[in-house]
């Protein structure tokens, strides 16, 4: 055995956490989980059933070892494995429920679909036949001449916002609309399109915060 | 080395065969050495453009197969010393070659010519694949019709993909219609596709009468289409010539009512 811990067990409230190393080797690991187990943590390892988190840090296992060191752990009569994560992928997990803000800089062809899980603030702009979906709202600072699709998930608060709007279609959650001829404004100032009972509506950029009516916090004065 | 620009459109009947035979005459004219190639496999149209169809021995297929030395296959044209023409097979298909062996084919002749002229057919598949193989840039003949310019902006998306830099020629252009509104104008053609324009060509009858018997129009001095092309081949040369004035000037004494504002 080597002298630096590749395995930290830290005491939580719910069990034990084992900690993973994540840069060395994994049959390391393995080593040094079955000295662990079997030789310097006994005593503390014997005694009534305790629940066992394994965080492997940044590596990802495949499930065949995974199952290693499941049953590694489990010849100890009295861990039970409750669960085996790395840190992607709570990391994804995580984000799903943040609603993620994504900044794009390029232009969307003809042909072209940029789907995101979020808000979307793209740079750049949407050609006719283009596509961009978000599960969020959809900001386009350049001219929206495709179609966008926000709240793709269903959620109806979604909006769809760009400097020149003149999509071939929009769509928010579930409702789909066409642009009627009275949208072509013809207007410079940025529009963007809501939901107002079931219906796609258009309106001016400065008539959002009466929507949203989200408290703006303004310095001095 | 030469320069491999391949013709491209997306949508057919824009004007690639007739921009692809105009631009490889002009650039022969201008004094450099050109190949062009046809890559519209079971299709080939350059060859009747060109007025070369009667020449063809062996073609595109051919060479790829190993059937005949790319030497043989070139067909020199009846007016230039130094311009030849690479035909595509009339009986094969797209299929029947591969991007890889369209880039050897193209690489080869880059060693030989200042540039190689592809012509490309129409669509995105295959044939669009072998075509812009071995390209370094890339020409995308437009005209000023929605549709058009709709598939000119998907194959501008395919070319970033592929990393060819891509420039536009807006073709069939009618000053009248555009002035009318009738017509998209140049400007808003560019905004959406947000490309650099190489040049336009105004619409004109004498291109339909020459390609039909087999003599590039960029031969006739007096069509406006002809000056239009040799324009784009001077630009494509590096020279900065400016856009040409579409709106016939007005005569002389038009300007004088305009002037006393009578018109």
């Amino acid at each position: 055995m080597t002298d630096k811990q590749r395995i930290t067990i830290k005491g939580v409230k719910d069990g034990l956490i084992f900690l993973f190393d994540d840069q060395c080797e994994l049959s390391e690991l393995m080593e040094e989980l079955q000295f662990k187990l079997e030789k310097s943590h006994q005593q503390l390892l014997s005694g009534p059933l305790v629940h066992v988190h394994v965080r492997l840090g940044a590596r990802s296992l495949e499930e065949e070892d995974k199952e290693r060191i499941r049953s590694l752990i489990r010849q100890k009569g009295n861990l039970l494995v409750q669960s085996i994560e790395s840190e992607a992928a709570a990391e994804e997990g995580d984000e799903a429920g943040k609603q993620a803000f994504k900044l794009m800089t390029g232009m969307i062809r003809s042909g072209q679909t940029v789907e995101h899980d979020g808000s979307l603030l793209l740079l750049g702009d949407v050609n006719p036949g283009g596509t961009v979906r978000c599960t969020g709202d959809i900001y386009v600072l350049g001219a929206l001449r495709g179609m966008a699709h926000a709240g793709c998930e269903g959620r109806e608060e979604a909006i769809i916002a760009a400097s020149l709007l003149r999509p071939t279609q929009l769509r928010i959650a579930d409702v789909i609309s066409r642009p009627p001829e009275e949208w072509m404004s013809g207007d410079a100032s940025m529009e963007y399109a809501y939901l107002e009972d079931g219906r796609m509506q258009i309106d001016k950029m400065n008539q959002l915060a009466r929507m949203r009516k989200e408290t703006m916090l303004f310095k001095g004065v | 080395m030469g320069e491999a620009i391949v013709i491209t459109s997306g949508k057919g009947g824009v004007g690639k065969t007739t921009t692809s035979a105009n631009l490889g005459t002009a650039l022969a004219l201008l004094g450099k050495k050109v190949a062009m190639v046809d890559t519209d496999i079971g299709l080939r149209n350059l060859d009747v453009v060109m007025g070369l169809e009667n020449r063809i021995i062996y073609d595109l297929v051919d060479v790829a197969e190993g059937r005949c030395r790319l030497q043989q296959a070139l067909v020199k044209d009846k007016r230039f010393e130094e311009l030849y023409m690479l035909p595509a097979a009339q009986t094969k298909d797209k299929s029947d070659v591969t991007p890889e062996q369209v880039k050897d084919i193209v690489l080869e002749l880059k060693r030989e010519y200042d540039y190689v002229i592809i012509d490309c057919p129409a669509g995105i598949e295959q044939g669009f694949r072998n075509a812009v193989a071995g390209a370094d840039r890339a020409i995308v003949v437009t005209t000023p019709e929605n549709a058009a310019v709709r598939d000119a902006d998907r194959v501008i998306g395919l070319l970033e993909g592929s990393k060819v830099p891509a420039k536009l020629v807006v073709n069939r252009i009618r000053p009248a219609m555009v002035k009318s509104g009738e017509m998209l104008d140049i400007d808003e053609i560019c905004q959406v596709l947000a490309v650099d324009l190489l040049g336009i060509v105004p619409d004109d009858e004498r291109v339909i009468k020459a390609a039909n018997s087999g003599e590039p129009t960029v031969m006739d001095p007096s069509s406006r289409a002809a000056i239009a092309y040799r324009n784009i081949a001077r630009r494509i040369l590096g020279d900065m010539v400016p856009l040409m004035q579409l709106e016939e000037r007005p005569g002389r004494l038009r300007r004088l009512v305009k002037f006393l504002g009578m018109g």
